[in-house]
């Protein structure tokens, strides 16, 4: 049983999340190119990255647990990985 | 039977539908895919009706490719999917670990609910009108084109993988958790090796499919350019994502099959499964890379040629765990003292036409053939062999061997010989000439065809009616025992399992006393320690 957490981690987490949902929809006004989408998908790590830590608790997480999270991680790059492959090679 | 089992705890409706207890969740499951085959099988009987003749003489093309679209989305997601897991699975897990439940019982009674949402829901989009996109539910005909309920039936599936997602979570906890003392991983029976590569599966492909089916109703809802090119999306990438779940969902399919398989051949010829670590290891192998091959559905879609070579040789290396599995099975028979009860005969009627299934599907991972091959009924005679031939024969093998447990009765010996031998029968009639109409040339999902054809057609839809009696077969036999049968033993197969070492049918929390593992799994040749309960 993990020790109980102060609600505030998680409000604090929420209004990350809100703050850098309103930073992404900003940045997608700015004429940065290529670059619009590599802004996108970086909060979109970040914000990824603190539901992780902070809602799926992994942070209080060991062993298995995070072997598991990190196969969801990985199964993902092999989608990303071999669906870009036909993307990136097409005629 | 002893007095008191998880059947006669309590009678009451109340006590069957809020029920933690893994085996009365496993007959609910039971109950529910019963009613769904039959759903899906009426939609192959009118399929195989119309198929007779070359001309329309039953249906118009519409309704025709509702029917196939209702048979595939009835079938692959409200039959085969949970067939194993989720009546066998449920039942037979907590005993084969010698715990007392599932690790997430409350989750286990929410799964079913689920399931049972997500199947109204696809029955409302049925009986409303239906859905004509086959179960692929390809773009742009499902986002742009089709006028059928769509929407409502991508909603049924959607629902229904969260209960798979559910179940493969529990597994998963279950056997990492609750195992009995002693029951180290190389002690495990090769079935749970199974559900827990297929549990791995559920939860990582699962929520792919959820994801697919949402970006497909908001292309078709909002008008989104996700799949659409001239909105700016990209119409091979629906594809992608839906095979990316559905080929590993294949595997969902078949691999529990094996899982079944292993332990009726150690049972029948009374020896330990032949190379353990290997047939334990394939299994996790298999769902490894059954997650790299998806682009073999994708051969002539217009994906590119490097791609294409790349799952292709996917596709050929997937092959060998499955093909160490058969070779294991047929080592194990060698030298066995081998006995054709009931679950035998499907087990070796699995062996066989699983093989033929495999062996096709690598004919389908060959770039060449495949462009000749693409949408004919060898596609579908293959994994006809896979899915029905396979994992249906394995569901009815497993049945059989753990029916005395579930229900504490005997059936007759005699009649499920009979449908065994006559589904054999049966399904290869039914499903080997559409190989060779396949090989000719006969497209997939057309209502009319050829009058050159119709030989092999009739041929076809002969065999699916002796199919249809004898999956009817066990309905009434099954059914007969449950009620009527002699009284089972705790152990009538003579076998070492830990889910045999309780009584026919068991306790409400499955054993008396913990019981510890002190050997190895399958181990037909020592006497047990315990003497079997003969209750």
């Amino acid at each position: 049983m993990t020790e109980w957490r102060p609600p505030i981690a998680l409000v604090g987490a929420w209004l990350a999340l809100l703050a850098l949902l309103a930073l992404t929809v900003a940045l997608a006004y700015l004429p940065l190119g290529a670059g619009n989408g590599v802004v996108a998908l970086t909060i979109g790590t970040i914000k990824a990255g603190l539901v992780a830590a902070i809602f799926m608790e992994l942070r209080h997480r060991g062993g298995l647990t995070l072997i598991f999270a990190g196969a969801g991680l990985f199964w993902l790059g092999i989608l990303l990985w071999l669906g870009s492959m036909d993307f990136l090679t097409r005629t | 039977m002893s007095e008191k089992n998880y059947l006669t705890t309590d009678f009451t409706l109340r006590s069957w539908f809020l029920t933690t207890d893994h085996k009365r969740i496993a007959i609910l499951y039971f109950a529910s895919l019963i009613f769904f085959f039959f759903v899906g099988g009426a939609a192959a009987t009118a399929i195989r009706i119309e198929l007779a003749t070359p001309q329309a003489d039953l249906v118009s093309s519409d309704v025709y490719n509702r029917l196939f679209t209702m048979h595939g989305i009835i079938m692959v997601w409200f039959f085969l999917i949970p067939s194993i897991p989720n009546t066998l699975g449920n039942f037979i897990v907590p005993l084969m670990i010698g715990a007392r439940d599932l690790a997430f019982p409350r989750l286990n009674l929410m799964s079913w609910y689920v399931f049972m949402l997500g199947g109204c829901v696809t029955l409302f989009a049925i009986l409303a009108g239906g859905i004509d996109t086959g179960w692929t539910f390809y773009t742009p005909f499902s986002t742009l084109y089709s006028n059928s309920y769509v929407i409502v039936a991508a909603a049924g599936v959607f629902i229904a993988g969260f209960s798979s997602i559910l179940t493969g979570l529990n597994f998963i906890v279950t056997i990492h958790r609750l195992r009995a003392p002693g029951l180290t991983w190389y002690r495990l029976p090769l079935f749970l090796w199974s559900l827990y590569a297929t549990s791995v599966i559920l939860v990582l492909a699962t929520p792919v499919l959820a994801i697919t089916l949402l970006l497909m109703a908001t292309e078709r809802f909002f008008g989104v350019g996700i799949f659409d090119p001239r909105i700016g999306g990209d119409p091979l990438l629906f594809q992608h994502l839906f095979w990316f779940y559905s080929h590993p969902a294949v595997y969902i399919m078949i691999l529990p099959g094996m899982g079944v398989i292993n332990e009726l051949v150690s049972c029948f010829s009374r020896k330990e499964v032949f190379g353990y670590k290997f047939v334990a290891w394939c299994s996790l192998a298999i769902a490894a890379v059954g997650f790299l091959v998806w682009g073999h559905h994708m051969f002539v879609s217009g994906q590119s040629l490097v791609a294409s070579l790349v799952f292709s040789f996917m596709s050929f290396i997937v092959a060998v765990p499955s093909a160490i599995k058969v070779f294991n099975w047929t080592a194990t028979l060698h030298k066995g003292s081998i006995h054709f009860d009931a679950p035998m005969l499907y087990a070796l009627a699995f062996i066989g036409l699983f093989t033929i299934g495999g062996l096709t599907g690598l004919f389908l991972a060959c770039l060449a053939y495949d462009v000749h091959a693409t949408d004919t009924y060898f596609v579908v005679a293959h994994f006809h062999y896979i899915m029905v031939g396979g994992m249906v024969t394995a569901y009815f093998g497993g049945l059989h061997y753990w029916w005395p447990k579930i229900t504490g009765r005997l059936y007759s010996e005699y009649w499920a010989r009979t449908a065994a031998v006559l589904i054999f029968f049966g399904f290869n009639l039914t499903f080997f000439p559409q190989i060779i109409l396949g090989a000719e040339g006969m497209p997939r999902r057309y209502h009319v065809y050829p009058p050159e054809f119709q030989v092999w057609n009739v041929l076809s839809s002969g065999g699916a009616a002796i199919l249809a009696v004898a999956y009817l077969m066990p309905l009434f036999y099954l059914g007969y025992s449950a009620f009527f049968g002699k009284r089972a033993p705790a152990n009538p197969w003579d076998a070492p399992g830990l889910e045999w070492q309780t009584s026919s049918p068991p306790p409400e929390f499955n054993f008396e006393t913990q019981p510890v593992v002190t050997r190895e799994p399958y181990q037909y040749n020592e006497r047990f320690e315990a003497e079997p309960q003969n209750a």
